[in-house]
């Protein structure tokens, strides 16, 4: 059954949509000091963007530095991404530039720390999409 | 009597990353109207009716008013509260482009209206109570003396929800191919203002944890009691604005979103309840276009689409 793994930084909003998901998470650090977390099986990544009004910096760079290792890559099966749309065109950019690099699709786009909507419906999906995977073994 | 040293500010020494990163978001971000060619709207402006001319520019001296208040009280109230150095000097960012968010209104109407409609309109905006009754309950939390907690939560109030009453409308238009260059601009403003609400209501969060559980609940008390009396006052001042052509419930739908989301900006959970939330579709392509909606867990498409290649590239992917 495929985890999850997820970025947020010290707004916390990403992390306040994972506590309300209620699902064990593995965290990825904001400090490049700490370590990054070893995921044993297939992941889901949750990840906000940053990007300035170019979309230059829309993927953490924590998050690129957890994907540039090819085992954790390997794992990955898909991207929820989480923003605001009041910025326009780049609107959860850093789903879309991890989907395009890891050649995965992104599962579902929410605001800031979601909304009750967001939650039952990444539940949901996240359900049916585990569903899936059991079907391709 | 041995005085405090003066201190000069120190960038390559952060008490708080997020002040560096917010300042570089905010400096990269930084416009001018000029950049926008708001004159291929005449053609546009030309088509709507009087009354919808009429309410667009009331709308855009009702969002003017807004952006005085934050560039000249609002964002300085905030900097003697500010609690690092760097938290000052992107205070001092917000309120200047507060300035350029209120003189591109101006802009808007020297390209588009006559002197007479706008006048008008100005006239308007020292007149309608609703207008002036919200600008008033926000002014009054920035007073000196007044709690500094308080004041950053009326901030992000006027921030991330106040605006929104205003900034349908410009949307609304776009998504009806009309004014699309004026709606180029509110959606930069739209941007800038979305940072300021995420940087102070992140600093009002820091600064919540630090304190007891009693001030922690009076804080919040006083948030939602706060949101209330303004969505009281939004949702007359909209009725009054938009049930001439029809369209209050529709801008009722995208406040109570926005207040949910200025209550995000403050670590508080949501409002209004997600069917009183349900925004035009088209409203929020609007706002965020060209952004693709690949909804696979929504189930709207029969696939997922990858996404497609985007303009971005970072020297530290090693794939």
């Amino acid at each position: 059954m495929a985890g999850l793994v997820y970025f947020s930084s010290a707004s916390g909003n990403t992390a306040r949509f994972i506590a309300s998901l209620g699902q064990p998470a593995m965290r990825i650090p904001v400090s490049p000091k700490d370590e990054m977390p070893s995921p044993d099986r297939e992941f889901v990544l949750v990840c906000p963007t940053f990007a300035d009004g170019e979309g230059r910096g829309a993927v953490p760079k924590q998050v690129i530095r957890f994907l540039n290792d090819p085992e954790r890559r390997a794992l990955l099966r898909g991207v929820i991404g989480a923003g605001n749309r009041n910025f326009g065109a780049t609107f959860t950019l850093a789903a879309r530039v991890i989907s395009e690099k890891c050649k995965i699709p992104v599962l579902y786009r929410f605001e800031l720390a979601g909304t009750e909507t967001d939650v039952l419906r990444v539940r949901a999906g996240l359900d049916k999409f585990r569903g899936m995977e059991c079907l391709t073994v | 009597m041995q005085r405090k040293a003066l201190r000069a500010i120190n960038w390559n020494r952060l008490d708080d990353e997020k002040d560096l990163e917010v300042w570089n978001r905010l400096t990269v971000n930084f416009w001018l109207p000029e950049k926008v060619p708001l004159s291929n709207d005449v053609p546009s402006w030309a088509t709507l009716r009087p009354e919808e001319r009429q309410l667009t520019i009331r709308v855009f001296t009702g969002l003017t008013l807004l952006d005085t208040i934050q560039n000249t009280v609002g964002a300085p109230s905030l900097m003697p509260d500010a609690i690092t150095p760097h938290e000052e000097a992107v205070l001092s960012n917000i309120s200047f482009m507060e300035a350029v968010h209120a003189r591109s209104y101006s802009s808007i109407f020297s390209t588009l209206c006559s002197t007479k409609e706008v006048d008008e309109a100005f006239r308007w905006s020292e007149e309608n109570v609703h207008l002036q009754a919200k600008a008033r309950t926000i002014l009054d939390k920035y007073q000196a003396g007044e709690d500094p907690l308080k004041r950053k939560i009326a901030s992000v109030f006027l921030e991330s929800f106040l605006f929104y009453s205003g900034f349908y409308l410009p949307m609304y238009w776009s998504s009806r191919a009309k004014l699309t260059n004026t709606a180029d601009l509110i959606r930069l403003i739209i941007r800038d203002e979305a940072v300021h609400g995420y940087y102070i209501g992140y600093k009002y969060q820091r600064a919540v944890e630090k304190l007891d559980a009693a001030r922690q609940q009076e804080l919040k008390d006083f948030a939602f009691a706060l949101i209330f009396d303004l969505y009281d006052i939004e949702q007359k001042y909209t009725a009054e604005l938009y049930d001439d052509i029809g369209l209050t419930e529709d801008v009722k739908a995208f406040l109570h979103y926005n207040a949910n989301k200025a209550l995000q900006n403050l670590g508080y959970e949501a409002l209004f309840p997600p069917q009183a939330c349900e925004v035009n579709p088209a409203i929020l392509a609007a706002l965020s276009p060209d952004s693709e909606n690949h909804d696979f867990f929504s189930g709207s498409g029969s696939s997922y689409v990858i996404g497609k290649a985007v303009a971005t590239e970072d020297e530290d992917w090693d794939f």
